[in-house]
């Protein structure tokens, strides 16, 4: 049995002198720092995701090309997708787990402080790569953030470089998910019994596995797309013996688990954040976990929802659309499981628990269209349209972003030991939540009225909504800058927070001061 | 066992695990070729055996149809002699396809079987067919190929027509071993 | 009035929804004309207003909590952590519900694959960036590209009513027959998108995948390619027409009529002499029409995907690359169609003469019809 001795010296805590400037963020392995690093770069990447996004509303304003030519437009619109999904939703949660998970669970550290450092480092190339693909000859890679094959194996150079750079982000998020499900299965304090852990810890948990499963198909089938493109294989070439519609599905099994992964630990922050406003504890505590685990199961047997049109038999067809509406039935659990949490508690709406209510009332918009689109009949009139559009809107940015916006107010405090301010957090709350629903709700809308995805140029009849929808995503746009404000206000004049920063927190990490020190619990605390 | 030593076991099981996915990833493409197979659903590149009984079901006519298709590029004339042909389950069938390479100098292709509905490749069996091997052609030469084939009796019922597509693809560069032209 | 607000806001939210859901509103399903958009409207409307009730009963849960279960008024919190009955309960309905929804789903989705026992067949294929439709029992074809103005695309005009919904040559279908599609592309996946008809068939090279769509009634229906195939991919829309058996069998003699007097055109006009200022005008609306896109008004190009050709090495250099090039696109430069498909001899030799005399270029030299039958017979 392990002592408490042999967990408080740990090989990789030796004393070590503090490095100061570059070097000390270049070479730390401390998962706070690493964590503030991943961060920074994910929303540096949000911002540069979403000015391109402001480019393509901008350009879809009006009908007409007026400021993109239609190559430009492609590239933008992939761009886009590659570096919010890769570049900032990822990163952002992954920093998370790095500021939060040692602390939750008691632990010193993460498992592997090192691979960490490691994991983080890759991002910055890839990020260079990635937007470096703009200078290539012919631009960066037009093809849709889906890749498919043969169009992808037509682009030029821009193309490889995003293929290297996906390989990079990949191997960061392998290591950093393998350095997380280790640290949860053997970094825990003792007494913490899986069925202890907070929800954030579990559902990271549950991504972690879907990354190492997944992630290292989607290089898999990059790989293939690269050696289709310049070795003279054909996997997805009809002439050779290949066929396109292969690179669909080795996309989507990958893609698929991929949502999940970035939804998943969004919902172990919701499931902190609301008991914790409620002054209650959560709610079905053992259901949430059995429905983070069939989430993560059901995940691997529905990417073919995603091939609707391809040209299915019957059984694929049906198989694919049942399995998909099942997803439905542990999503709904969680729901149910908040407001459960939230019923005859004692709430207060803190900046937080108003972006988890938030996240509540669209992510269920979200969730409805997407039971919508697993009927197959239906989807044949929706896929590729602007309602796919709104329907991951819905779900990925008032889902995941949302709940990255709720982790940021609920935990800087403990970590800058400084309070944010709350009237303008409130002010960020309310114009994020109107506007957004401004753009993207109308394009459910364009949908279902027939307007196709990725297209810089319309017809007339779907000029209303789209003006409606640019409008929409330069207040959205615009209003993150002032979630920048409040962040760097906090950091650097907010007033004192206490260590328990809420009334209603409970988890281990409100048991340290505020800020939390370099160095936590060095000796883990045991759990009864 | 220490903490570190069950570290490692599971990082290494994890990177095993990310190892093997990342090889399932490459298995996929032939398994998704046995699978299409099974299913039917794509062309099968060798020739079928032929059942025993092939006593031709003279109750039920299904309507064969003839297309074909060449990439952009491809010098050649391609096309089916006829459009259309009705046929017996359990008929010996021959139709033959006219190709005329209209540059003047050899050019070698591979033809692509497409079936709709796709499941009925599955029932469609040939016995001989110029998609089974690289196909070259001298220059001007103009050649007619046959297909010949049979409808497995077990098609269901409510296959009525079953198209038969040939996409012509340039291989470049390749010749057809002499022997396994047809002529 | 306060008090009433509640009751105010509901009513104007369902005469909203009532309006949105009205398939002209522009915020539903077009108008269905087929069978199978038929099921799919009434499916969707079905699984719609179950998931809009479960919508407004879970706001309505959620926002009774929010307001009843503030701390502000003085509240302590239950501790409870689970009910089972509950529990249990919101797992079991939602099932029920979403078997409710799956048995009408089930029989659309064999409705929609059944290619049985039809009437006509059509091969339907995509290329970067038109259709072409081709009636194998007929043995007539033609490509089917977008009509609309460029100058209304790059705001120069104003934009008509059918503006990036139209074509040159639409498909032209008999109504009330079963009309089988058997759909291709030549290149990259297209799909094939009429939503008045609830079809969308993905065009994959190298396969032909089928689906069928049966017209209620005459009209001119239009749609748009629903996956991504490259720059102009917004700007390749599908028109069918559906007419008449009558109007049908007429239009299928017309183009029998067509197809003969276009062959002997293009064997009069190999005959024929022509001359520069002939062959340049031809060829500037050829041009206008097929080539402004990626080489630009002013054959500036957009380099280096789209080279110029206002002093262009091939456009300049010996008139058999020209030739080569205009009839079989490039092999470096895949978005290069190869126009020797969908341009007559006439049409060809036109905008090569066009282009080589045009933008700054003075090859000075002319190429005749009878030189692309020529290049035809030996590429």
């Amino acid at each position: 049995m392990n002592t408490i001795q042999e967990m408080a010296v740990s090989p990789v805590d030796e004393p070590v002198e503090e490095r100061r400037g570059i070097m000390r963020w270049l070479t730390s392995t401390n998962h706070k720092e690493i964590g503030t690093l991943y961060l920074i770069f994910s929303f540096a990447m949000f911002l540069v995701g979403g000015s391109m996004a402001l480019c393509i509303r901008a350009e879809l304003f009006r009908p007409g090309l007026q400021f993109l030519r239609p190559e430009l437009f492609n590239q933008l619109t992939t761009m886009h997708g590659l570096i919010m999904v890769f570049g900032a939703v990822m990163p952002a949660f992954v920093g998370f787990a790095n500021w939060q998970l040692p602390m939750m669970i008691g632990a010193s550290d993460m498992a592997f402080p090192r691979l960490n450092n490691f994991g983080f480092w890759l991002l910055p190339p890839a990020a260079i790569l990635l937007m470096g693909s703009f200078f290539a000859p012919g631009g960066a890679t037009a093809a849709g953030w889906t890749l498919y094959a043969p169009l992808s194996v037509q682009m030029g150079p821009g193309m490889d470089m995003a293929i290297f750079a996906i390989h990079l982000l990949g191997i960061s998020s392998i290591v950093g998910a393998i350095n997380i499900a280790t640290t949860i299965l053997h970094r825990r304090a003792p007494g913490m019994t899986l069925m202890k852990m907070p929800m954030f810890v579990w559902t990271w948990l549950v991504t972690a596995f879907l990354l190492v499963a997944v992630m290292p198909v989607f290089a898999s089938a990059v790989t293939m797309l690269l050696t289709d493109r310049h070795f003279g294989t054909h996997f997805f070439n009809a002439a050779g013996g290949g066929d396109p519609v292969l690179f669909q599905h080795i996309f989507w099994f990958f893609g698929h688990p991929e949502v999940y992964i970035l939804i998943l630990p969004a919902f172990g922050i919701i499931s902190e954040v609301i008991p914790t406003f409620s002054r209650k504890p959560l709610f079905g505590y053992r259901s949430m976990v059995l429905a983070t685990c069939a989430i993560g199961v059901l995940a691997f047997l529905v990417w073919g929802h995603h091939m609707f049109t391809v040209g299915f038999g019957v059984g694929p067809e049906l198989f694919f659309m049942y399995a998909t509406m099942l997803v439905a039935v542990p999503t709904g659990v969680k729901l149910f499981n908040w407001i459960g949490t939230m019923w005859q508690g004692s709430l207060t709406f803190e900046a937080p628990m108003l972006f988890a209510v938030g996240f509540i009332l669209v992510f269920l918009v979200g969730g409805v269209t997407g039971v919508v689109l697993a009927v197959a009949a239906v989807d044949v009139q929706l896929q590729d349209t602007y309602y796919v559009v709104a329907h991951f809107h819905y779900t990925m940015v008032a889902g995941s972003l949302f709940s990255l916006f709720a982790a940021t107010y609920f935990w800087l405090p403990k970590w800058t030991g400084r309070m944010y301010d709350e009237t303008l957090a409130r002010w960020h709350f309310g114009l994020s939540i109107v506007f957004f629903n401004m753009t993207f709700f109308v394009m459910f809308f364009l949908g279902l009225a027939g307007m196709p995805r990725r297209i810089p140029d319309y017809p007339l009849q779907f000029a209303d909504f789209n003006m409606i929808a640019s409008i929409g995503a330069a207040g959205f746009g615009f209003s993150q800058l002032l979630f920048l404000y409040v962040v760097v206000k906090c950091v650097r004049r907010g007033t004192q927070a206490s260590g328990r920063v809420w009334e209603g927190a409970v988890g281990l990490e409100w048991t340290l001061p505020s800020p939390a020190p370099k160095h936590s619990f060095e000796i883990p605390p045991v759990i009864k | 066992m220490s903490i570190a030593t069950r570290q490692r076991r599971v990082f290494l099981i994890l990177i095993a695990v990310a190892a093997s996915m990342f090889g399932f990833g490459y298995v996929l493409p032939p398994l998704y070729a046995r699978v299409c197979q099974l299913t039917g659903f794509n062309q099968l590149q060798s020739a079928d055996s032929v059942s025993g009984s092939a006593r031709p079901d003279a109750d039920r006519t299904v309507l064969m149809q003839f297309d074909s298709n060449l990439r952009d590029g491809l010098p050649w004339n391609f096309r089916a002699t006829q459009a259309t042909a009705p046929v017996h389950p359990g008929q010996l069938v021959q139709v033959s396809y006219e190709v005329s390479n209209n540059s003047d100098h050899a050019i070698s292709g591979q033809a692509i079987a497409s079936y709709a509905p796709a499941g009925a490749a599955a029932y469609v069996r040939k016995l001989e067919c110029f998609c089974f091997s690289i196909q070259t052609f001298a220059a001007h030469e103009v050649r007619q190929m046959p297909v010949i084939f049979l409808i497995d009796s077990s098609l269901p019922r409510d296959v009525s027509t079953v198209t038969l597509s040939y996409t012509f693809f340039e291989v470049p560069g390749r010749q057809a071993p002499a022997k396994e032209n047809t002529t | 009035m306060i008090r009433k607000a509640p009751h105010l806001l509901a009513i104007a939210a369902l005469v909203s929804f009532c309006r949105l859901t009205r398939a002209q509103s522009g915020a539903n399903f077009q108008p269905p004309k087929t069978q199978i958009a038929h099921q799919i409207y009434d499916l969707h409307f079905f699984v719609q207003a179950i998931c809009v009730g479960i919508c407004v009963v879970i706001f309505a849960v959620l926002l009774y909590a929010i307001a009843r279960f503030r701390k502000s008024s003085r509240r302590t919190a239950m501790q409870f952590t689970g009910y089972k009955p509950v529990e249990i309960a919101w797992v079991i309905v939602p099932v029920l519900i979403l078997l409710v929804i799956a048995i009408p789903a089930t029989h659309a989705v064999f409705a929609m694959k059944d290619t049985s026992n039809s009437d006509i067949t059509v091969k339907i294929t995509g290329y970067q960036w038109q259709w072409r439709y081709d009636y194998l029992q007929e043995d007539i074809g033609f490509y089917s590209a977008l009509s609309t103005p460029r100058a209304q695309i790059e705001n120069r005009e104003a934009k008509e009513e059918n503006y990036l919904l139209e074509v040159d040559h639409p498909l032209v279908v008999p109504v009330g027959k079963k009309i089988r599609i058997l759909v291709t592309a030549n290149d990259v996946i297209h799909s094939w998108f009429v939503p008045a008809f609830g079809v969308k068939q993905d065009a994959i090279p190298g396969f032909i995948r089928d689906a069928w769509f049966r017209v209620d009634e005459p009209g001119v229906y239009r749609g748009q390619c629903a996956e991504l195939c490259g720059k102009e991919h917004g700007f390749m829309p599908i028109v069918v027409n559906a007419v008449s058996e009558r109007e049908f069998s007429a239009w299928i003699a017309d183009q029998h009529a067509a197809k003969q007097i276009a062959a002997q055109g293009a064997d009069a006009a190999g005959a024929k002499t022509y001359s520069l200022e002939e062959l340049k005008s031809g060829g500037e609306k050829i041009y206008t029409h097929n080539c402004i896109a990626c080489h630009q008004p002013n054959g500036q190009g957009l380099p280096p995907a789209f080279p110029a050709l206002a002093n262009g090495k091939t456009a300049t250099g010996p008139v058999a690359g020209t030739i080569h090039i205009v009839m079989n696109g490039s092999s470096k430069n895949p978005a290069m169609a190869a126009w020797k498909g969908q341009l007559s001899d006439l049409e060809l030799a036109s905008v090569i003469t066009f282009v080589r005399n045009s933008f700054g270029n003075s090859a000075g030299d002319l190429v005749e019809p009878k030189d692309i039958a020529t290049a035809r017979q030996n590429p």
